[in-house]
């Protein structure tokens, strides 16, 4: 394949380095330095997709990230991505992207039909349409549009690349690198600030690269390239390409988008594919430059009409002609520009400019190089339907009003200039009062809320010279405020040409009995009757508007179209732009890739993962994990082929007839000390604290304020001025922070510090009826009997030479011990445990039988402390001392918590005795009551009785002290099961409690 | 991300606490008899201003004080952070 449309020489190409590529399974040919978009067009391929509702044909309209047009999927070592534009996708060797939009294919496509049943697509169509009947919505509405408006598909593979968060403080941080990002960033760098400039394309120099203007003796271009050299020597400098500035947030807080790898064919070995910055910087320069306008006329949306400057970089950046005979259409100076490149690289272009009578150098300069110019022109309607072939133009009067008559002219491809608007989504992000600046008519910053200051174009300044000087003084200002440097820069000597003013006109009026469409918005398909419509139909506000008809919705969130549409509002209402006002913008600036948000937190990488110091010895003894919070705690330990149902009763029973051992590291622990710790634990705690002797443990639960049960866990006393707290696991951040909160702020006169100890100790429950005897064989010097060591006692020993803490607490019920040793001794007491156990049967359990031991005892947890259960509820309540005060204990007055028929735990057991019931059921009085049948509880937790070899669940009931012995319905719509079930009392075993003491 | 003054660390990003509500809410002093409106109006009413609000934030991943902070809560402006037992005026 030739590139028919690539010049002989010029643009800044490497053309020694020829690379293929796959467009729609087409085999093309570029170069290195093309873009998807300009290697394309070098091949003359101009039709690239079909637009969101009408599947119109699209081309390329713009260069750059304003892109409304040319979204493409693309193919990159073996992966997919949507959403690509091919204006900004860098060519590499091997490419392959497709057409998104079209289906078949981006020659014939079905949906193209939406474009003649056009009257069925006006503005609020999916408002008035899709609305009814209801049930259409889900079965027939939503899969047609999702289908019809996708825009490419995304991967449903992992993701096998990396990306990266960095994070980085800067005294300025300059977004862009034309002219004034480079004069600013330089001035600021010689002042010693600490600077970082960004800039979205591959190519730093911004406007310099396209324009021909001279700086200093030296070609703009030319000038750039000394610049960022030099800056790229700095110390105190980074700069950084193909890096897009898309959010500025509060605090002079801005994220970068970095694409490391996108325009490599792979990317390499420990390098990521993106990077996302987030800078804090001190001072912000905005210097991100202008996009032009476009031009409205009939079917302008044709493939072949495209921004001028985009024609322009097509031609001095790649090398690459947009067309062969090319009409401009301008209402200002800059179409010239182009026209002028064009001529100069020997093509013919024609002019249609449409003001009266305008006079500058450059208009001189095109009249002298013998360029067809026709003043007070316009063009009415683009011919061809794939690509432009001719354009109807016609004089128009000078009131913009009347066309006169229409001609038909040959052309391959029609460059419009709208003028231009000043690129203001990051300064009105950060908070920026923007206004409309009349000359220019666009809007431009304002009064700043933080520390960001725009400049050159997108500050509505148009003139090199200006942007210039303002550019360096900012520079060299703000960064002396950081600094106290001030090296002054001299001023360059600049050479450009003067333009004369823009035409106020931007929508040529449809001929007579012509109903052309003329689109606003591209990438949306809104054209101006749309806007007509929403008018007539009654919307004013331009927020409203932009919903009705999606103007300005789409991903490229309007840049080619918001200013064209709020024009025609205004003209239409006849109110001035900036009393119809803009709509929000809202970041991201461009798209940006889930990937590039998420960073490295992905899979095992999404939240930390906690071990316990025993980790290892559960893993070899085949532990099956189970997430605990962001622990890791053996759920079962497998034996053969057992299943977790089989382990779990194996595990479960073993503990209930012998002796079992279970990891308990994971228990939130606060080292609590001081002269008023009791005092502490008396006002945290519903219960009484104050006479808690020395070597002693006391269960404790502690409430929110509004009185529902926050956490509850063991507090025991080590010394007079000493307590050591366990906490659930769920909540040992919370409680810490709860504690801090009051001895902080509420009584800071208490004198007593807290510290997680959590990590410090690692933990194991000894439990059963063989427990002591293996406590006896673990600490022989110690006496271990229950006169020794008495339910609720504690004692401090040597296990083997390492110091131990031994408390006779219990969660499962049995006869049991708690044994902390310093976390690196965890595995040291661990083996001990099991090789010394051997005689008494022990075994290791998991989370699994330790949650059916605690079930069939009553114990209340996690699913019972939900954070909507007061002590009542629990069966706690004989924990709630009536003479003290305490955290929330006022709240325990209210009504419902005191009602006659409160909810309250209670057991379950399926009247088949067979039938696990699962969490989350209702139980209900009548199965077959119609809905909404009224619910009187829901099981809080099932297992399968150990003690009774039958299910068993904890409910939270409504009226639960009077319903033990009623018969009740479970219902799971979920698991589609009804349950005839008896309600028994929430103690399933040993109900007095005798075991724990024995 | 809020940049927040930590009094005992310095210039803090949010991501480094949290937060604690209105902090001139008072807790009524333990074994005080008051009245049902009192104790909800502090459990539960709180007037979620649109300005200037002083607010508590913990600086859980850093210090772990509870501090008191002058925040703008329209525009996100911080005037001033305290500590939690000075004074302010
Ligand atoms: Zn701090």
């Amino acid at each position: 394949m030739t590139q028919a449309f690539r010049l002989e020489n010029g643009g800044l190409i490497n053309r020694d380095k020829k690379l293929s590529f796959k467009f729609n399974g087409k085999t093309y040919y570029g170069y290195e330095g093309d873009t998807l978009a300009s290697a394309l067009i070098a091949n003359g391929v101009h039709l690239v997709g079909r637009s969101f509702k009408y599947h119109r044909p699209r081309g390329f309209f713009g260069a750059g990230v304003d892109e409304p047009y040319a979204i493409v999927q693309l193919y990159r070592n073996n992966e997919t991505e949507p959403n690509v534009k091919a204006t900004e996708q860098e060519l590499f060797e091997g490419l392959e992207a497709k057409s998104v939009n079209c289906w078949p294919s981006v020659n014939f496509d079905i949906g193209a039909i939406n474009n003649f049943l056009k009257i069925f697509l006006p503005a609020g169509f999916y408002y008035k349409t899709f609305m009814w009947p209801k049930s259409f919505w889900y079965r027939v509405y939503e899969p047609f549009i999702r289908k019809a408006a996708g825009l490419g598909v995304a991967s449903t593979k992992h993701d096998k690349e990396r990306y990266e968060h960095k994070y980085e403080y800067f005294d300025l941080l300059i977004v862009g690198s034309g002219p004034s990002g480079l004069a600013s960033a330089y001035a600021a760098a010689k002042n010693g600030a600490r600077v970082i400039l960004a800039e979205d394309k591959p190519r730093f120099g911004g406007s310099l690269l396209t324009s021909d203007v001279n700086i200093g003796n030296q070609s703009g271009e030319d000038w750039a390239n000394s610049i960022i050299a030099e800056l790229k020597e700095m110390p105190n400098v980074v700069v950084k390409n193909r890096s897009q500035v898309f959010g500025y947030y509060d605090h002079n807080m801005l994220v970068m988008s970095e694409k490391v790898s996108d325009h490599l064919p792979k990317t390499k070995k420990y390098h990521p594919k993106q990077r996302l910055w987030y800078i804090r910087a001190k001072e912000v320069l905005i210097s991100s430059g202008s996009i032009e306008r476009p031009l409205v006329f009939g079917n302008n949306d044709t493939p072949g009409v495209m921004l001028s400057s985009a024609a322009k970089e097509y031609l001095k950046v790649y090398g690459v002609l947009v067309g062969k005979n090319p009409l401009v259409f301008t209402n200002n100076d800059s179409g010239y520009e182009t026209a002028i490149e064009f001529k100069k690289n020997g093509i013919n272009p024609i002019i249609l400019d449409s003001r009266v009578n305008p006079q500058s150098e450059i208009i001189n300069e095109a009249i002298n190089l013998g360029i067809n110019i026709k003043f007070s022109y316009v063009v009415v309607a683009a011919q061809g339907y794939k690509k432009v072939n001719s354009a109807d133009i016609a004089k128009i009067s000078d009131n913009k009003k009347q066309l006169g008559t229409v001609e038909n002219i040959k052309c391959d491809c029609i460059c419009v200039s709208g003028f231009w608007t000043p690129t203001i989504h990051l300064a009105s992000q950060s908070g920026n009062k923007t206004k409309f600046k009349e000359e220019i008519d666009a809007f431009v910053p304002g009064t700043s809320k933080q520390n960001e200051t725009t400049l050159g174009a997108a500050n509505g300044i148009f003139t090199l010279e200006e942007t210039l000087k303002d550019s360096f003084t900012a520079g060299q200002d703000l960064s002396k405020k950081i600094t106290n440097n001030d090296n002054k820069i001299s001023f360059p000597n600049v050479v450009e040409k003067k333009s004369s003013q823009h035409d106020k006109f931007w929508c040529v009026p449809l001929p007579e009995g012509k109903n052309y469409k003329r689109f606003l918005d591209f990438q949306n398909d809104v054209s101006v009757s749309d806007i007509e419509i929403a008018l007539k139909e009654g919307y004013r506000s331009i927020e409203h508007v932009k919903r009705y008809t999606t103007l300005g919705m789409a991903t490229d969130q309007g840049k080619t179209s918001n200013l064209n549409g709020l024009q025609l509002v205004s003209d239409i209402e006849n109110k001035v732009v900036p009393a119809v006002g803009h709509t929000t913008f809202r970041p991201p600036y461009t798209p940006i890739s889930i990937g590039a948000i998420v960073g490295r937190e992905v899979g095992k990488h999404s939240k930390p993962t906690r071990k316990s110091p025993m980790h290892s010895w559960h893993e070899k003894n085949n532990a099956v994990f189970v997430d605990a919070g962001v622990w890791l705690r053996p759920r079962y330990y497998k034996q053969g082929n057992e299943t977790l149902f089989e382990a779990s009763k194996r595990e479960g029973k073993n503990v209930r007839t012998n002796v079992g051992v279970c990891d308990v590291t994971t228990l939130g622990k606060i080292d609590i000390k001081g002269p008023d710790a009791a005092e502490l634990l008396n006002r945290v705690y519903t219960n009484a604290w104050l006479k808690l002797p020395v070597g002693k443990a006391r269960y404790g639960v502690m409430l929110r304020e509004d009185g529902i049960v926050m956490d509850d866990g063991t507090t025991t006393r080590i010394s007079e001025n000493h307590y050591h707290m366990t906490t659930t696991t769920a909540q040992a951040a919370n409680v810490l922070s709860h504690l801090e909160y009051y001895l902080q702020l509420v009584w800071p006169e208490l004198n007593v510090n807290v510290v997680s100890t959590t990590e410090q100790w690692a933990g194991a429950a000894i439990a059963g009826p063989k427990s002591r005897k293996l406590l006896e064989k673990l600490f022989p010097n110690n006496d271990v009997s229950n006169e020794g060591l008495p339910f609720m006692g504690y004692m401090e020993s040597d296990l083997f030479g390492v110091k131990a803490r031994i408390f006779r607490i219990s969660f499962s019920g049995e006869l049991a011990y708690e044994v902390n040793v310093e976390s690196d001794n965890g595995n040291f007491m661990w083996e001990k445990i099991i090789k010394l156990g051997q005689e008494f049967q022990v075994q290791p359990y998991g989370t699994e039988a330790l949650s059916t031991l605690r079930i069939e005892m009553g114990h209340v947890a996690g699913s019972e402390l939900d954070g909507r259960t007061i002590p009542y509820d629990t069966s706690l309540d004989g924990l709630v001392s009536k003479k003290k005060d305490f955290i929330g204990k006022r709240s325990l007055n209210r009504e419902a918590f005191t009602s006659e028929d409160r909810q309250k735990i209670v057991g379950v057991v399926p009247l088949d005795k067979k039938t696990s019931i699962p969490e989350g059921s209702h139980l209900v009085k009548d199965a077959k009551a119609p809905l909404p049948n009224k619910k009187l509880g829901h099981i809080s937790a099932s297992c399968w009785s150990v003690e009774h070899d039958n299910p068993f669940s904890l409910a939270i009931l409504k009226d639960g002290k009077n319903m033990i012995g009623e018969k009740l319905f479970v219902m799971s719509p979920l698991k589609n099961k009804v349950i005839p079930v008896e309600i028994v009392s929430s103690h399933y075993v040993d109900p007095k409690g005798e075991r724990v003491r024995s | 991300m809020l940049h927040i003054k930590c009094p005992y660390c310095g210039m803090r990003s949010q991501n480094e606490f949290s937060y604690g509500g209105d902090a001139s809410v008072k807790r009524p002093e333990l074994n005080k008899e008051i009245s049902d409106q009192e104790w909800d109006s502090f459990v539960y009413n709180r007037k979620s201003l649109r300005g200037k609000h002083l607010e508590l934030w913990q600086h859980l991943s850093g210090c772990r004080q509870w501090i008191k902070v002058e925040r703008d809560t329209a525009t996100h402006e911080i005037f001033n952070t305290h500590k939690a037992d000075e004074e302010i005026s």
